[in-house]
């Protein structure tokens, strides 16, 4: 069977754009919210606006770059262990 | 002596009855032998119910205890669902090994005493083999060596610091300890080996993902879930367990990260999990405890059921890459919804049941003011949702359309990825089903506000992050090396270095004896050889006249004459 984009209406472009825009407007809210709910943090810099807005971003961020790091020494081919010398047991 | 009958007994008979039944029969042992455990489970008394004399000792094989019949209530659970998704497909020997596998789990969740611990410890260890070993291919054989001699060997240091706590102070209880000298540092040792910490948590990811579909989903609940309640029994609030678990936490996200095996994925992400409940069981308060304990109960709802889905998958597609699938929604939409219940309830999202009890470690850690312990476990959840949450049904289920179109999964898989999607909503929106099981009282609100809103920023912004740094996590078509590349690689190079040092010791030795041998044969055939005529004797060889012959004894006669008067 061929790929084809636009068989299924959620593979489409304008429902892909559509979900960035209701994803940004929930974003928007969710930091909006604090100023009616209000968080309280344990620690006062939790309960800081838009506190784990940012600490959720940066963490991943932070994440994403140390695993590109690694990834530069830890990965291998994924034949890497069957090419060994001697039988892989 | 038996006034009593384990549960893990119905269990073991129940794996023993698979392999003596067919059909029809076989379908009613594998759904009723479960339950009738089920049933056993919360028969089971607090307390010592009975023992039994074992050499010197009264060992006890059967306690009763809020939490270990909390945990051996959700192994049942787990046997009777996973017996549910894989009845149709699975082998009948993999069923029985998986089986008696889940009666390990359950004997150990009763075991009162050291020695029965360990006895259904090894039971696991076997049976947990064999179930990897169904994966039927090379690399499961291999990986299924591997596996056992990681879990013998772990097996062979708890017995060590058992021996060691039984010969220095006389009780083979299983009670609270701290790790405060070698015996009981050994016990947690092996205890540790099995819930994949550091530094050998790679035996998980290899082995896990080589079993059958159906098998990883058995393999996800028990190994690294009995080896969180040794912990909860034997070293709650253990200090050195926080830094071990936060480890764990961080190194399942990265290695996650950087895989592209689907179930490898997901079983990196058990050694996260896993991480979360060690972490807890080190702050080791009630609220922490009970956080612990909850979490390994809902854990192990949710990861059977990403396992279920991914398992769906594979059994559909045949393919375990991220690189190979992709776009599957539009023929697996139940798989899908299922894989992605699974997956918001693992990154804790409000509403699953990974909210309502993740948050309570959380909470445990900041009620002790471990600030550092609490924004760790907070950036982990967020970074669970990176690997996992989104990670996995983006994928596996969208992502390019990879043009496969398998069918969704037979109606046993689904059914059983149902019941299980069900559960994580269950325990999201009425948590207190769960919380009156929890070994201590529960005084834990799971939804205010703030705590709802925090974790929502918290989540959707790590959801931004994943599909804006997208770029940076295509997948490639590659393993992560860990820590047992020391064993399977430098040992083997180290093991070959001397392999063939020696062997050239030896030829080298035997070219120096050769040339010696020759060397000394042509001395010895100068000065003895015959000559056969044709050249000259050798000096020794010689005939010599008798005249001569006289002449040199009476020369040296006289010489010692002559010396002896001197």
């Amino acid at each position: 069977m061929k790929p084809n984009a636009d068989d299924h209406w959620l593979a489409r472009p304008a429902t892909i754009k559509m979900l960035w825009r209701v994803f940004a407007v929930v974003l928007g809210l969710t930091v909006i919210a604090q100023l009616v709910v209000g968080i309280k943090g344990y620690f006062g810099v939790d309960g800081w606006f838009a506190f784990g807005a940012v600490f959720g971003f940066l963490s991943c961020l932070a994440m994403v770059l140390v695993a590109k790091g690694l990834g530069f020494i830890l990965k291998r081919d994924e034949d890497y262990y069957d090419k060994g010398e001697g039988p892989d047991v | 002596m038996f006034e009593f009958i384990p549960p893990a007994l119905y269990l073991l008979a129940g794996a023993l009855m698979i392999g003596l039944t067919r059909g029809m029969v076989r379908t009613a042992v594998l759904f009723i032998a479960p339950l009738l455990t089920l049933w056993a489970v919360w028969q089971v008394p607090d307390g010592v119910v009975f023992d039994l004399a074992f050499l010197d000792y009264r060992i006890e094989p059967l306690e009763g205890s809020p939490v270990r019949r909390l945990f051996a209530t959700i192994f049942a659970i787990m046997v009777l669902i996973g017996g549910l998704y894989a009845f149709r497909q699975a082998k009948w020997h993999e069923l029985a090994a998986a089986y008696a596998y889940a009666a390990g789990a359950i004997g150990v969740s009763f075991a009162g005493d050291l020695i029965s611990l360990f006895l259904f410890w090894e039971l696991m260890a076997l049976f947990s083999t064999v179930v990897v070993w169904c994966g039927g291919t090379p690399a499961a054989r291999a990986a299924g060596i591997r596996y056992a001699i990681m879990h013998l060997l772990g097996g062979v240091i708890l017995k060590v610091g058992i021996e060691g706590v039984v010969v220095h102070t006389g009780s083979i209880d299983v009670q609270p300890m701290l790790a405060h000298n070698f015996d009981t540092w050994m016990i947690l040792i092996g205890i540790l080996i099995n819930t994949a910490a550091p530094p050998v948590s790679a035996w998980l990811a290899d082995s896990y993902p080589e079993s059958s579909p159906t098998g990883s989903v058995f393999l996800s609940a028990f190994t690294t879930k009995t080896a969180v309640l040794a912990l909860i029994l034997l070293f709650p609030g253990e200090s050195v367990l926080i830094g071990i678990g936060l480890f764990m936490v961080m190194y399942g996200i990265i290695y996650a990260l950087l895989e592209n095996n689907i179930r490898r994925i997901l079983a990196y992400s058990i050694v996260n999990q896993v991480g979360f409940m060690v972490c807890a069981i080190g702050i080791g308060t009630q609220m922490a405890i009970n956080g612990a304990a909850a979490h390994a109960f809902a854990h192990i709802i949710y990861k059977a059921l990403l396992f279920m889905s991914a398992g769906t998958v594979v059994y559909r597609t045949g393919l375990n890459r991220c690189t190979e699938v992709g776009g599957l929604f539009r023929t697996m939409p139940l798989t899908a919804i299922c894989g992605i219940i699974g997956a918001l309830a693992i990154s804790g999202f409000p509403l699953t049941s990974g909210f309502t009890t993740k948050t309570m470690i959380s909470q445990a850690a900041a009620n002790e003011a471990l600030v550092f312990v609490y924004f760790m476990l907070a950036a982990a959840s967020a970074g669970v949702f990176l690997h996992a949450g989104i990670k996995f049904p983006w994928f596996v289920f969208f992502q390019k359309d990879s043009g496969l179109r398998p069918k969704d999964a037979p109606w046993n898989m689904g059914l059983a990825m149902v019941v299980f999607a069900g559960l994580c909503i269950l325990l999201g929106v009425a948590p207190e089903l769960l919380y009156r099981f929890l070994p201590y009282p529960v005084d834990y609100e799971a939804y205010t506000s703030g705590k709802v809103l925090f974790y929502l920023q918290l989540l959707l912004f790590s959801g931004l992050a994943f599909f804006m740094l997208l770029p940076l996590m295509k997948r490639t078509e590659t393993i992560s090396l860990d820590t047992d590349w020391i064993w399977r690689v430098a040992l083997l190079r180290i093991a070959n270095a001397i392999a063939t040092g020696l062997a050239a010791l030896g030829s080298r030795l035997s070219t120096i004896t050769r040339s010696t041998m020759s060397r000394l044969q042509t001395v010895a055939i100068r000065h003895f050889s015959t000559g056969d005529g044709k050249e000259a004797p050798g000096v020794m060889a010689r005939t010599w006249l008798i005249g001569g012959t006289a002449l040199w004894i009476a020369a040296l006669l006289t010489f010692y004459i002559l010396v002896y008067y001197l």
